[in-house]
């Protein structure tokens, strides 16, 4: 087991532009746990997560690491326990998977230590464990959506952080996909015991997989705790202002969400 | 754990052959400029063989054949060396940086900048050698901030730092433009010498200030190169990874500005060279690395080829070397805007 982190987002007020998108949330991200964030479009969740990776700077509040404010370490020392794949990240034209997924080492090297044998071992089981080991000498231009995206995951992996936060990491994936990425967080969690945080949009998948989830809605909190305990057709509808009925997942004893519309009702 | 190993194992072996392969481009394109260098100082109206030369070079040559090789042929070759090298790391910088083929600092408009503060001093308030040199490198740094105010919107993207560039580039040449129909015809053609980009006469007194602003502004380039990797992969990746993505890409753009703008005050505007020079290093490293070496060796060797072919190989009269690589980089250019609007990468 590592020593594991604690991630706080205290009284935190994020804004683009004087636009305040994130309003006084706190937050205790339970470490050594798979939390989900989720909410409708523009509910500012991507906005959490950018700022509880220090992408964003807080209006005010702030973002608390092992209990000191994230912004009062340096940055470097912070990428070494705190690791963040953000939604659409850029590769460069041409470049192989294991150059990508090498570059996650980076807050691990310095000016004179450029690469050692922990690096290689560590880019080895990033490709290992995302299973994309086969695929070490492509391009990633060539690869499938699927491919690319755990690619990406492998660079995250690469980079060694107990903890990790990824901004739907399932976007663009069909659904086989989007379960062998969310099964990867779930081994990745259970068997290093990494804290990962990640932005979903889709609530069936984050109720089955998260062990805390958090629902926002116009930059708040609206319930957070274990999806069974949470959800209920009251949340969902405070929430994403859906009319729904509730069933138990018949695979995993979740709650799962069944949307009505204005031509389905329950009867 | 056995396939741990061997994945391990795999990971080893590629990352040695690229380092190979990255040494053994280095030394190749080391050895074609050390030849080129030879050979455009034993070449001219008394050509000079190989053995004497290099007594010469060591000290130990005739009278004659040291004023010609160390005070004629030297500098000359030193600052095609020089620039070379500058144009092609600039262009290195910029195209990896701004993760565009296009931004590079001779299509952007640094270059431009820089000739426009050249004409206008040679033209309009009459100056010339180290004068012109520094206005030049004042105008390259000037047309390097208006572009990046200009473009400069919570932080700066490849493709609109390259459209605004190009306005930029086009304005500043219709200045020159302009400039230029207002002058005698003595004094615009030796703006238009300059203009073209030459090595023509270059002394040491072109050299020596080249040589030491590139002793200063290669290691720094070097420092600032370490965020680059991280860099390209976007802002919040490359900040996830604990890189200072602002001031490092301020630093780098900096680094090359600076080299660009002394290149271009040592011997004009030499077209094309900070273009296709990165390119032609990943071709030859078969892989698309920032790759600043290389194409800083790259540079070096198309500037001596150029003006070796310039100097010698194109009848009586001496092109400038600008002349020779435009001739190489124009085609190159719209082979690149027909091919990268194709696959849609134009951005």
């Amino acid at each position: 087991m590592t020593v594991q982190h604690t991630l706080r987002a205290d009284a935190l007020r994020l804004t683009y532009d004087r636009h305040e998108v994130v309003k006084g949330l706190s937050l205790d991200i339970p470490p050594g746990k798979l939390t989900m964030i989720v909410g409708p479009n523009a509910c500012g969740k991507s906005t959490l997560l950018r700022g509880l990776a220090r992408l964003l700077t807080p209006a005010s509040g702030a973002v608390l690491l092992d209990g000191a404010s994230i912004h009062s370490r340096p940055t470097r020392e912070v990428a070494t326990t705190l690791g963040i794949l953000p939604q659409t990240p850029v590769a460069p034209d041409g470049i192989t998977v294991t150059d990508l997924v090498g570059r996650g080492r980076y807050p691990h090297q310095g000016w004179f230590r450029r690469w050692s044998d922990e690096d290689e071992r560590a880019v080895a089981e990033a490709l290992e464990a995302t299973d994309v080991a086969e695929l070490a000498d492509r391009s990633v231009d060539e690869l499938s959506g699927g491919q690319r995206q755990r690619v990406w995951i492998a660079m995250a992996l690469a980079q060694g952080t107990d903890l990790l936060l990824l901004d739907e990491p399932t976007t663009y994936l069909d659904i086989t996909h989007q379960v062998e990425v969310l099964d990867l967080l779930t081994d990745l969690n259970t068997s290093a015991g990494t804290t990962v945080v990640v932005v979903l949009h889709d609530l069936n998948l984050a109720c089955r997989y998260a062990d805390h989830l958090v629902a926002m809605r116009d930059g708040r909190i609206v319930a957070e705790g274990p999806p069974a305990e949470v959800v209920t057709e009251q949340v969902v509808s405070d929430v994403f202002g859906l009319r729904c009925t509730l069933v138990d997942d018949p695979v995993s004893g979740t709650p799962l969400i069944v949307p009505m519309g204005r031509h389905h009702s329950a009867k | 754990m056995s396939t741990d190993l061997q994945v391990t194992g795999s990971v080893r072996r590629a990352r040695r052959a690229r380092q190979r392969r990255t040494l053994a481009v280095c030394a190749g394109l080391l050895a074609a400029a050390l030849a080129a260098f030879l050979l455009s100082l034993a070449t001219g109206d008394k050509s000079i063989p190989l053995p004497d030369l290099l007594a010469t070079l060591g000290g130990g040559g005739s009278r004659g054949d040291e004023f010609i090789v160390l005070e004629l042929r030297l500098p000359r070759a030193v600052t095609a060396v020089g620039v070379g090298a500058a144009f092609g790391l600039a262009g290195a910088i910029f195209q990896s940086l701004l993760r565009n083929p296009l931004a590079s600092p001779d299509v952007i408009g640094i270059s431009a900048g820089a000739s426009a503060a050249a004409v206008i001093s040679i033209v309009l308030l009459g100056l010339s050698g180290p004068a012109v040199s520094l206005t030049a490198l004042a105008g390259a740094l000037t047309a390097a901030v208006l572009i990046y105010a200009l473009a400069w919107r919570r932080g700066v993207t490849g493709y609109r730092l390259v459209l605004i560039g190009v306005g930029v580039a086009s304005a500043l040449t219709s200045t020159v433009s302009y400039v230029m129909t207002r002058s005698e015809t003595m004094v615009a053609q030796q703006a238009f010498v300059w203009l073209a980009g030459s090595l023509n006469g270059r002394s040491w007194d072109q050299a020596r200030p080249l040589l030491l602003a590139l002793a200063l502004l290669i290691p720094l380039t070097a420092l600032a190169a370490r965020a680059l990797p991280a860099l390209q992969l976007g802002d919040d990746t490359a900040r996830g990874l604990g890189a200072r993505t602002e001031p490092s890409r301020v630093a780098l753009l900096l680094c090359a500005v600076a080299l660009a703008g002394v290149a271009t005050a040592a011997a004009g505007p030499v077209g094309f060279v900070a273009f296709v020079s990165a390119p032609i290093a990943r071709g030859l490293l078969r892989r698309q690395d920032a790759a600043l070496l290389p194409a800083a060796l790259t540079g070096a060797v198309v500037v001596l080829l150029s003006d070796y072919i310039g100097q010698h190989l194109l009848g009586p009269h001496q092109i400038p070397v600008g002349v020779v690589t435009s001739v190489v980089g124009a085609p190159y250019l719209l082979w690149l805007l027909a091919t990268a609007n194709r696959v849609g990468r134009g951005g």
